[in-house]
C-alpha cells in the first residue's frame, strides 16, 4: 500500500475536478469568451481592506488576476476568461487554502443579471456532465438546480434570516458577523442563491446601482451555504475608483495591515474601459459542491500542511 | 498571549478568569469581508459550552493551568485513575473532566495532568497514540473497489474511520489532536 494513502484517495476526485475544469473551459469558449493568461507576480494587487496578498520579492502573487483582466477589456478584448491560482495570505480552513483556484470572466456590455444567468447555464452544464441532470446532494442538503434559481436582495436577506436590518449591522459593525452566523447557511439550501445589491460600504469594485446609489450592483452566488462567485457590474470611473481604493487603504491602515502601491496603470487605463460585468468563481468550492466534499482538502491534490 | 489566528482545537484559554477548551473551530471569511474564527469554547471547570466569533486582532490570554507529570493507571466506573510520576500520588479524574481524551487513554501512557486551583480538570496526551482496532469490515488483499474509509471501532470504544486495508486487530496511530488515523503500526 502507498505510503501517501490520503492522496491515492483523492483520485477519483482529482479526475472529477479535471473534467469540470475541462468542461467550464469549453463552455466559456463555445460563449465566445477567449481564455487568456495574465501574470501571477504583480507590482500592485488592489487594495482590499481584507485580502492580503503574499509577497514575492518586491512585488506580490496575484490574490485574483481582476487588475490585468480589466486593462485587458479597457484595450478592447470583449469577452475573456481565465482559469488561474490566486494567492490570499492566512486564509485556511474548511473552505479555505492560501493557494487556491480562480476562474473570473468578464464581458464588455451586460451587467451582473447577465452573470447571474451565465453562470446558472454554467453550473447546470457541469452538473448535467457530471450525470447529476437536475439536482445535486451536498453535505445534508438537497439542492435541485432547476431554473430560475432563488434572487434575493442583500437587505431582504437580513429582513429574512438576522435579527438586525443590514443598516444597522454596518452601524453596529456586525456585517461580517452576522452573515457568517445568521445568513451564508440558509443560502442556496433547496435550490442555489444570488444575494444582490450590497450596501454602498460593500460595493469593493462594483458600480453603484443608478436609481438607488445606496447600493452597489454586486452580488454573491452560494450553494449549500457556501459561496461559490461573487460578481460585479463593473465599475469603470477612474476617479471614483481611486477614491475606494484610498478609502480601502485607509482601513488597511487602521487595521495595521501592509499598504500597496497604487496600481496607477490600471487606474489610468480604467478610464478606457467599456461598461463590463465580470465575476470570481472559487473552482475548489465549486468542485466540493458537485463532489459532495465536505472540505477543501479533499478536492486539492496537496495542502499546505502536506508539503 | 494568543490571537485569534493561533486559535484551534484543543487550544487553552482565559475567558473572564476562568479556562476554555476550544472544542470546534472553524475559520470563515464572508467574500470581501474580514477573517472570522468561529469557536466553541468549553469551560474547563463547569463543563459548559459558549459560542464565540473573534476576529484577526482579538487576543486571549493562555489558559493558567498547572501541568503536572502523571501516568494513566486504570479506570474503574467514570473514575480515571492517574498517578503523579514525582510524588507517586495517586489522583482522580471525573469521565465528564475527561471530555474526548478519554477514548486515547492506555494504560501506563504518560500525560501531563491539567490542575486550575490545586483541581484536576483535564489531561493533555501525546500528540500521537497507539491503540487496537476491534472492529471493522474485512478487507481482501488487492481489492480496490473500496478506495475510500471505513468506520471502525478501536479498543476504547472510539469510532473513526480508517483505510480498508487496515484489518480487525491491528493496531494504528492516532492523532489525539484531531481524532484522526495517521498511521498503521507495524508490529
Amino acid at each position: 500500500m502507498t505510503k501517501n494513502w490520503p492522496l491515492a484517495r483523492r483520485k477519483a476526485a482529482l479526475r472529477q475536478r479535471a473534467r469540470i475544469i475541462q468542461k467550464t473551459r469549453q463552455f466559456l469558449s463555445e460563449r465566445g469568451y477567449l481564455e487568456v493568461e495574465t501574470p501571477h507576480r504583480i507590482p500592485a494587487p488592489a487594495p482590499e481592506s481584507h485580502i492580503d496578498s503574499v509577497p514575492s520579492g518586491k512585488w506580490f502573487l496575484h490574490p485574483s488576476p481582476e487588475l490585468c483582466m480589466k486593462r485587458m477589456l479597457a484595450a478592447g478584448y470583449e469577452k475573456i476568461f481565465q482559469i488561474s491560482r490566486c494567492w490570499r495570505e492566512r486564509e485556511r480552513g474548511s473552505r479555505h487554502i492560501p493557494e487556491f483556484t480562480l476562474l473570473e470572466w468578464y464581458r464588455k456590455g451586460g451587467d451582473y443579471l447577465s452573470l447571474m444567468e451565465e453562470c446558472e447555464e454554467l453550473i447546470q452544464t457541469l452538473a448535467t456532465d457530471l450525470g447529476m441532470e437536475e439536482k445535486i446532494t451536498y453535505q445534508e442538503h438537497n439542492i435541485s438546480l432547476t431554473s430560475p434559481w432563488e434572487r434575493m436582495t442583500v437587505e431582504e436577506a437580513f429582513h429574512r434570516y438576522a435579527k438586525i436590518s443590514a443598516k444597522e449591522a454596518l452601524q453596529q459593525d456586525l456585517f461580517d458577523e452576522v452573515m457568517v452566523q445568521d445568513i451564508d447557511p440558509r443560502l442556496g439550501i433547496e435550490r442555489p442563491t444570488f444575494i444582490y445589491d450590497y450596501p454602498a460600504k460593500r460595493r469593493a469594485m462594483a458600480r453603484l446601482k443608478e436609481e438607488d446609489q445606496t447600493v452597489a450592483e454586486r452580488f454573491e452566488l452560494y450553494l449549500g451555504g457556501l459561496e461559490i462567485a461573487n460578481a460585479f457590474s463593473e465599475l469603470a470611473d477612474a476617479e471614483e475608483q481611486r477614491k475606494v481604493f484610498q478609502l480601502e487603504t485607509e482601513t488597511r491602515r487602521l487595521l495595521g495591515k501592509a499598504i500597496y502601491p497604487v496600481p496607477e496603470r490600471f487606474l489610468t487605463e480604467l478610464e478606457e474601459m467599456p461598461p463590463s460585468a465580470g465575476i470570481a468563481l472559487g473552482v475548489d468550492r465549486l468542485v466540493m459542491v458537485l463532489l459532495n466534499a465536505k472540505t477543501i482538502d479533499e478536492v486539492v491534490a496537496f495542502t499546505p500542511e502536506e508539503l | 498571549m494568543y490571537t485569534a489566528s493561533d486559535l484551534r482545537k484543543g487550544l487553552k484559554v482565559t475567558i473572564d478568569n476562568e479556562p476554555y477548551v476550544v472544542t470546534v473551530f472553524e475559520f470563515s471569511k464572508p467574500g470581501k469581508g474580514q477573517a472570522l474564527y468561529r469557536t466553541k469554547l468549553k469551560n474547563m471547570i463547569t463543563g459548559f459550552t459558549i459560542d464565540r466569533t473573534y476576529r484577526e486582532g482579538d487576543t486571549f490570554e493562555h489558559a493558567s493551568l498547572e501541568e503536572r507529570p502523571m501516568q494513566y493507571l486504570y479506570k474503574e466506573g467514570d473514575h480515571y485513575y492517574f498517578m503523579d510520576n514525582q510524588t507517586y500520588e495517586q489522583i482522580i479524574i471525573n469521565e465528564d473532566a475527561l471530555g474526548e481524551t478519554k477514548y486515547f487513554l492506555i494504560d501506563n501512557l504518560n500525560v501531563k495532568v491539567l490542575m486550575f486551583r490545586e483541581r484536576a480538570i483535564g489531561v493533555e496526551l501525546p500528540n500521537f497514540v497507539n491503540l487496537r482496532v476491534v472492529k471493522t469490515e474485512m478487507w481482501v488483499k488487492g481489492d480496490t473497489s473500496k478506495a475510500d474509509y471505513k468506520p471502525a471501532t478501536i479498543e476504547t470504544g472510539y469510532e473513526l474511520r480508517i483505510p480498508p486495508f487496515v484489518q480487525e486487530g491491528e493496531l494504528i496511530t492516532i492523532d489525539t489532536r484531531t481524532g484522526e488515523y495517521s498511521t498503521r503500526v507495524k508490529e
